[in-house]
């Protein structure tokens, strides 16, 4: 594709104080989101997935933290240098969050209706009477049931899933082109999980916006995903179109992952997971910092840190970032 | 205690909360947590119970281990009815049922140190083991689930989520049970962390000949661990039957809707699966729906759901099931 990406992150680096030390909790990402692609930003607990959305947000939490480094072009505006009100209306129009509790962003004083209308009285100056007409009509298209009766019911008389479409009808409401979804099925039950991720690939289907899913969870965005840009300790290891990385790993981080997950078929095998736990950002080794939960790490994984290239011998786009790459792609067939 | 008496075994249990009014704090009205559940455990099996929030599966295992008082239905750990033990008897038979809780984090004394934990329960029971072996023991069971013996003196916050787990097992295994109940216990770990957790209970099984009630929302982890599957829908058991017949040949509309909700990671690798989306949320357990509880989410739903409760009995000659219309599906996952 020769288009422009619609987000271009170029070497993101944002550190958090604490009182044990400094934590570089994002240390030179680099990820581009392509117009109406769906991209899922993959990690576990210390990866930094949350911090690069929040980065790219502008809401990393201050004073702790700052963005000390790299750029985020965003429809090739550099939104780390953007004055503050242009900033902050690209964020506001263009770019839309969704996060795993709705209710915690959710007014629990406000009628959900009122709330969604909110967004088109202020941004769009319309009247009460619109604005009410048109969160009617984005409550019926996130598939909340009855929705000129909950109009005018408070979030918590909502269940946790119909929160969620209720924050989905608001992210939605001024048709951005970028939508940024944390965990949004995390904390809700499977059957639950799945109507949310089919109502998220719809919408971004009809919209034709940019999806970025930040998860946990493999599984949950193999259907959905064009591409997967997986993280550890702050640093993108491996990306690429998602069939694509999760048949043929280029990373010994996501081969242990897809070696961790219980099968739900075929027969039962003993699970081959990765060892050691979750990086300790205050206290990253040398060089790669996979390297002490690595089979393959050798005296060049401690002494240089690995840089993000292509997959060898496999179709491009694919990059992993690992000085044995080749040998993981070769062991795992 | 005969020899083909099964390790637990659950009757009819039903386990209610009262519903009182915010002002005057009189009740209400009652909330029927666990409904009718009746299921058992042989020595050395496990038993996965699956379900979603407010299905009552963790009512379950807290009623089982005393956490909360049944109303009605008999708990026989080796034949003995727990209900109505007296407090005496019920600490020594408490001795061989442990639980394991999702929060690791949560259930440790965090002032406390894992020797202090671990050895606390040998406090109150000396015979299990005699004080001065107390060191050598804890260095043993460190040990035994993965974690270094000479960090015994360490507490909770030293140790990352799956080390906390690990803590939390050991303290379940220190008093030799018979049965654990896995309430949630690794749903709250990573990944890569969980598969280790889960090699370590499959171990710990295999080693010290446990039993397990294994509580999770997660399919594939239940299938996974799992010799007998329950899956459990608005405090009921819908739907039972050994791990390979239940997620081969699901045949009650929930656990077949749970089954085709499960995220595949390698879809491209099979034929397309049949996506089966319910609708909706599960009801309130305050106010279920009349006759079978899924029917208000079930696409197959006729008359006779609402009028007539179905019972949990063999259909179509395969195994347990709680629908007027049980069917096979075989669509769902590939084999």
């Amino acid at each position: 594709m020769t288009a422009e990406p619609l987000l271009s992150v170029r070497d993101l680096r944002v550190e958090f104080s604490t009182a044990a030390g400094v934590v570089t909790a994002v240390d030179g990402a680099s990820f581009d989101v392509r117009r109406g692609e769906t991209v899922a930003l993959l990690g576990e607990s210390g990866s930094g997935k949350s911090v690069t959305a929040q980065a790219v947000l502008g809401i990393v939490p201050k004073p702790a933290g700052r963005v000390t480094g790299g750029s985020i072009h965003y429809d090739g505006r550099d939104l780390l240098t953007l004055p503050a009100p242009a900033k902050r209306e690209l964020r506001g129009r263009e770019i839309a969050m969704v996060f795993q509790d709705p209710l915690s962003s959710l007014n629990p004083v406000f009628r959900v209706g009122a709330q969604i209308g909110e967004m088109f009285r202020r941004h769009r100056g319309a009247s009460r009477k619109e604005a009410r007409a048109q969160a009617l009509e984005l409550m019926r298209r996130v598939g909340i049931p009855a929705a000129e009766k909950r109009l005018d019911d408070y979030p918590h008389q909502f269940s946790g899933g119909m929160r969620q479409r209720v924050m989905i009808a608001m992210a939605l409401a001024l048709s951005p082109r970028l939508l940024i979804a944390d965990e949004p099925t995390t904390a809700l039950d499977v059957t639950v999980q799945a109507q949310i991720m089919d109502l998220l690939a719809r919408l971004q289907d009809e919209e034709g916006m940019s999806l970025v899913l930040i998860t946990h969870d493999l599984g949950v965005v193999a259907d959905v995903a064009d591409r997967v840009v997986l993280m550890y300790a702050g640093r993108v290891v491996e990306a690429g179109p998602i069939r694509e990385v999760y048949e043929h790993s280029a990373h010994p981080y996501t081969t242990g992952l897809m070696g961790s997950l219980p099968a739900i078929d075929g027969p039962r095998e003993r699970l081959t997971p990765i060892q050691g736990g979750p990086p300790d950002l205050l206290d990253l080794p040398s060089g790669c910092s996979f390297r002490p939960r690595c089979n393959f790490a050798d005296q060049l994984c401690a002494d240089e840190e690995p840089a993000l290239l292509d997959a060898p011998g496999r179709p491009l786009p694919h990059s992993s970032a690992c000085h044995h790459s080749g040998k993981v792609l070769s062991d795992a067939f | 205690m005969p020899f083909d008496t099964p390790l637990l075994q659950v009757r009819d249990l039903h386990t209610t909360f009262p519903l009182r009014s915010a002002l005057l704090r009189r009740t209400v009205g009652h909330v029927q947590a666990v409904a009718g559940v009746s299921f058992e455990i042989p020595a050395g099996g496990t038993l996965g119970l699956v379900g979603e929030s407010g299905s009552g599966k963790s009512t379950v295992a807290r009623t089982i281990i005393g956490l909360e008082k049944s109303q009605s239905g008999s708990i026989l750990f080796e034949g003995e009815e727990l209900t109505s033990l007296p407090p005496a008897r019920m600490r020594q038979v408490r001795r061989h049922l442990q639980m394991i809780f999702q929060d690791p984090y949560a259930s440790l004394n965090p002032r406390a140190t894992v020797e202090q934990i671990i050895t606390e329960a040998w406090e109150i029971h000396p015979d299990v083991v005699p004080r001065d072996r107390f060191k050598p023991e804890v260095r043993e069971l460190l040990e035994r689930v993965g974690l270094n013996p000479d960090h015994a003196a360490r507490y909770p916050h030293q140790f990352s989520g799956g080390q906390r787990q690990r803590i939390g097992i050991a303290r379940a295994l220190a008093l030799r049970p018979k049965l654990v109940i896995c309430d949630e216990a690794v749903s709250a770990l990573d990944v890569s962390v969980q598969a280790q957790v889960l090699n370590l209970l499959a171990d710990l099984r295999s080693e010290l000949g446990l039993a397990y009630l294994f509580i999770a929302h997660d399919l594939s982890v239940v299938r996974h661990i799992s010799d007998q599957v329950a899956v459990m829908y608005l405090g009921r058991i819908v739907e039972t039957a050994s791990q390979q017949e239940l997620f081969a040949e699901p045949i009650h509309p929930y656990s077949q809707a749970l089954l085709s909700a499960v995220p595949d990671p390698l879809p491209w690798a099979r034929p397309p699966r049949t996506p089966i989306l319910i609708g909706g949320d599960v009801p309130s357990p305050a106010d279920p729906p009349s006759g079978c509880r899924f029917r208000t989410r079930c696409w197959k739903a006729q008359d006779v759901c609402a009028a007539e409760d179905p019972a949990l009995e063999l259909r179509l000659g395969l195994h347990p099931a709680a629908c007027h219309f049980a069917e096979r599906r075989t669509d769902l996952v590939a084999r």
